[in-house]
């Protein structure tokens, strides 16, 4: 595309009078059928374009993107795994697109359906009693599963629990999830080796605590081997334990959750499910409940009498709902399709090999870019790069240099508590020739980073744009034409 | 299937590991747990999971829709998801990675202005989970902005809405008041002035409201901020086409629920929250937001930005936890405000005006009464002679989904664009055989 017209926002390719779709005309005017001030006064400054003007801006736009589907997308935590295509074709079905929320149920049924059989099929692989669809990512997931645990204490005289206790590995949605819920977070900090510091969770713990966070496996790619004894310990206190899920793949097919003692969990169909991520959303984020705490879920819950299925509105102890309408369909549709197409055995090589793929990258790149946690990690594994005191290149230039060789970058600076993390989560959907080439490229910047530092500090060099100075853009924020 | 790994890859992977096998790097996870007992279904193939989903989705049955109440069926142009279908845009994640990201960076841009323009509002986030989410964490922050701890909404607010507002705010001191309507279905403003007090952190108006009436915003807004408190806005977005703005009445936060922006109805999900505010609250606003930088060499380019608000840096401090949105729906209503521009977007709310209006005249003329005392855009309220579940179970029989039952003899009843005068008439003629 022409050099100059590429950069445009669509309203500067604007013309008055050109665009891209016509209705047909109304009889009479909107005055005719509105009082005077119903009336908008001004048209808006919406850009004017053509239809073929419109499909040449988004598709150039398009190409100024890395995606899954073209990279190697390794970001850390996200589970950036093949979205099939087929489930792309099938959630679009017009039986399914076309269905009302509203709608007699008894038309919508196989939507219900549907829905029904992948709470089934979520509580049999995590071992849960009761799943909502409803959530609509994971941080409102755990917004769903902090509110219903909220429930469970405010009927069970939990009233005095006013904390959530958080590990300092934990991601940022679950303290200020916590803090939403109107509760106190009370950080602890992990132990040296990089999983829950069962003194510290000790000391935090009281009668005061309503709820543990934890992340299983862990942000730095390490399952909590004291599981079991954690969720004893806070259940002694009369706490409840939830689960961040975020990072499931790491154990679907391998463990059940509720066999550690969870209580309550979220689940991403965007990552361990295939769901893809839209360029940021829509997600879903199923919550599932051990049997004692499942009448709090919020309502309402696809539920199955006599071969009828309905969206049972009559649970009398959940007073909350989450969204105005049960879940995101679109991607609840992927995750069920995904979970149809594996069984007892296959299910578990996804993480299997997501386990395996994470190992390799590790093993491969150890003496240039070593594991903070020197030790088998699960799915994902969180690398630092040389010290940047004395090479001064950092993370955040190695991203940059690792979208010059064509791979998307890690997920950087986090967790918090790796300096300089990179954290690398291949998935299983890669292969070893892909991740090979991954290995080679960080090696070339190692070396760069050795020979000509400047190179990756300039990084990215083929891009559609140069480095980007993000502090501009806070200081006098331009975010609208 | 998906696993694309060899044995023989996974050998030379393990050696290189330096493990004997891939039980030994499981061996963090207590063998009590592994590998338990899995009571699944026959894995599918492709082709078989093909035809059982297709079979699922045939058990829905298609209906003429009659229904709106918070989702709308609209004309979506084939351009709109031929677009935002392509790997690009579907397979790429929220774009941290800025210089790698710039299609999605500046799609949301683009979304952000549209969304000002349609509202009339300063500035916009990158997208919210759905409607309701959106005026939720809208009325948070207008807590947080004023210190103050109740929130008024109409009466005629959205059902669904005020659950979603009460389950955010039930733990956090925070109490939820209900404003009064009229017989004429609009609120009471003399009322709402008076239930507004020193301890008002904003009041949410919605309109058209429920039941399809538009509010008088503009004296809703004068009684509003003379109390001190912010206005929440809570509308449709196709209305915008011919009706006033929430810029236009001074709201401080505007909201909607954007899905009949180029997005299917999808039983409700994923929706598109749209979240727009005055510039001084900018700050205050959850989520996303994209801006304008330069790059190195002084070319413009588009960064996520003010992210100080957000979960990932402010973590408990956060203005919001949300992380994921809906950066794909956003992708839609903004590809569909570019291919409909400023007269398309008139033309369609014409139509959605104009439908709804013969719709209800023709309705009138039966022995149900349409309650037009309060002007509305594409909804309104019907008081049937039967209880208003049973003409729904009699149109579902010829195929038409009647409306939302309001309970008892009261229906709501939505006509747009999609509706063809054939339809109207097929609505009203079965409406006769009650
Ligand atoms: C560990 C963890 N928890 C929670 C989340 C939030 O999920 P979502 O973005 O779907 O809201 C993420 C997202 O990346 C995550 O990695």
């Amino acid at each position: 595309m022409n050099e100059i017209l590429q950069h445009k926002l669509s309203i500067e390719k604007s013309a008055p009078g050109r665009r891209g779709v016509r209705f047909e005309k109304t009889q009479k005017p909107a005055s005719a059928y509105l009082p005077q001030n119903q009336l908008r006064k001004t048209a808006p400054n919406l850009p004017q374009l053509s239809e073929f003007d419109t499909v040449r801006h988004f598709t150039a736009l398009s190409q100024q993107n890395y995606c899954l589907d073209a990279e190697f997308y390794p970001l850390g935590s996200c589970t950036m795994k093949y979205n099939p295509k087929a489930y792309d074709v099938l959630s679009a079905l017009p039986g399914f697109t076309g269905a009302h929320p509203f709608a007699p149920q008894s038309a919508v049924q196989g939507t219900l359906k549907l829905a029904y059989e992948l709470q089934e099929l979520l509580k049999k692989i995590t071992g849960l009693s009761a799943f909502t669809l409803q959530p609509a990512a994971g941080a409102h997931g755990e917004l769903t599963g902090i509110l219903t645990a909220r429930a469970y204490h405010d009927a069970h005289n939990g009233q005095n629990r006013t904390e959530v206790i958080v590990p300092d590995t934990a991601h940022g949605t679950n303290p200020a999830t916590a803090n939403m819920a109107g509760y106190h977070v009370v950080n602890i900090q992990s132990a040296p080796n990089g999983c829950v510091d069962k003194a510290a969770l000790k000391a935090a713990l009281s009668e005061k605590t309503a709820v543990v966070m934890l992340t299983v496996p862990n942000t730095v790619g390490l399952f909590e081997t004291d599981i079991e004894e954690i969720a004893e310990m806070v259940h002694a206190v009369g706490a409840l334990l939830y689960m961040d899920g975020a990072n499931f793949n790491a154990l679907i097919g391998l463990a059940k959750p509720a066999d550690f003692g969870v209580d309550i969990m979220h689940l991403n169909l965007h990552k361990t499910f295939a769901a893809p991520h839209g360029g940021g959303g829509p997600g879903s984020g199923p919550v599932g409940a051990a049997k004692h705490v499942a009448p709090y879920l919020p309502h309402p819950i696809v539920s199955c009498e006599n071969g009828q299925y309905t969206l049972a509105d009559h649970r009398p102890e959940s007073k909350n709902r989450m969204k105005a309408f049960y879940g995101n369909m679109a991607v609840v549709i992927r995750g069920y399709c995904y979970l149809r197409q594996f069984d007892a055995t296959t299910l578990k090589e996804i993480a299997e090999n997501a386990i395996l793929n994470a190992n390799y990258v590790r093993a491969c790149l150890k003496g240039k870019f070593n594991a903070f946690f020197d030790r088998t990690c699960m799915h994902e594994c969180v690398l630092t790069p040389p010290d940047p005191h004395t090479t001064g290149v950092h993370t955040s230039d190695i991203a940059k240099r690792l979208l010059d060789y064509g791979f998307y970058a890690p997920t950087i600076y986090f967790p918090l508590i790796v300096p300089e993390a990179l954290m690398i989560e291949p998935t299983e959907t890669e292969n070893k020739d892909m991740l090979d080439a991954f290995v080679a490229a960080m090696e070339r910047i190692y070396d760069e980073i050795q020979t000509d530092p400047q190179v990756v500090k300039d990084a990215p060099h083929n891009q559609p744009v140069k480095r980007i100075d993000e502090v501009s853009a806070a200081r006098q924020p331009n975010l609208r034409w | 299937m998906f696993t694309p790994n060899t044995p023989e890859d996974q050998q030379a992977m393990l050696a290189k590991i330096g493990a004997k096998d891939i039980q030994e790097l499981l061996a963090q996870i207590p063998e009590k747990f592994l590998y338990p007992a899995l009571d699944l279904p026959k894995a599918l193939t492709e082709q078989e999971l093909t035809a059982h989903v297709h079979e699922l989705a045939a058990q829905n049955k298609p209906l003429k829709n009659f229904i709106g109440a918070g989702m709308y069926e609209h004309f979506i142009p084939a351009a709109v998801p031929a677009l935002s279908s392509r790997g690009e845009f579907l397979t790429a994640y929220t774009p941290y990675q800025a210089e790698a990201s710039q299609g999605t960076l500046q799609t949301i841009y683009e979304f952000q202005s549209c969304m000002c323009a349609l509202l009339e509002m300063d500035v916009a986030t990158a997208s919210h989970y759905d409607g309701a989410t959106a005026m939720t964490e809208a009325a948070l922050a207008a807590v947080r902005i004023t210190g103050r701890k109740q929130v008024v909404v109409s009466a005629l607010l959205h059902p669904h809405y005020k659950e979603v507002l009460k389950t955010y705010t039930r733990h956090m001191g925070i109490t939820v008041v209900e404003a009064p309507v009229t017989d004429k279905d609009v609120l009471d403003v003399a009322a709402l002035k008076a239930q507004l007090g020193a301890d008002t952190a904003c009041f949410i108006l919605q309109t058209p409201n429920f039941h399809g009436y538009l509010e008088d915003a503009q004296a809703v807004s004068s009684v509003v901020h003379s109390s001190g408190a912010l206005l929440v806005a809570v509308v449709n977005p196709i209305s915008l086409g011919v009706v006033q703005t929430p810029g236009a009445y001074d709201a401080d936060f505007a909201v909607c629920e954007g899905q009949p922006l180029g997005n299917p109805l999808s039983f409700g999900g994923p929706g598109l929250g749209v979240m727009t505010a005055k510039k001084a609250y900018v700050r205050q606003l959850p989520g996303r937001m994209v801006g304008i930088a330069k790059d190195k060499d002084g070319q413009r380019a588009f960064v996520l930005t003010l992210q100080a608000r957000e979960q990932h840096i402010r973590r408990e401090k956060a203005a919001s936890n949300i992380c994921s949105n809906e950066a794909l729906c956003a992708l839609n209503a903004v590809i569909y405000l570019t291919l409909l521009g400023p007269q398309g977007l008139k033309e369609v709310a014409e139509l959605n005006l104009e439908r709804a209006h013969q719709l209800a005249n023709l309705i009138n003329q039966k022995s149900f009464h349409v309650k037009t005392f309060s002007p509305f855009f594409n909804e309104f309220v019907v008081t049937c002679p039967v209880p208003a579940a049973q003409v729904i179970q009699k149109l579902e029989e010829k195929g038409i989904a009647a409306g939302y039952d309001l309970g008892g003899s009261e229906l709501l009843v939505c006509a747009t664009e999609m509706r063809t005068e054939a339809d109207l008439q097929a609505y009203a003629n079965a409406l006769g055989g009650i």
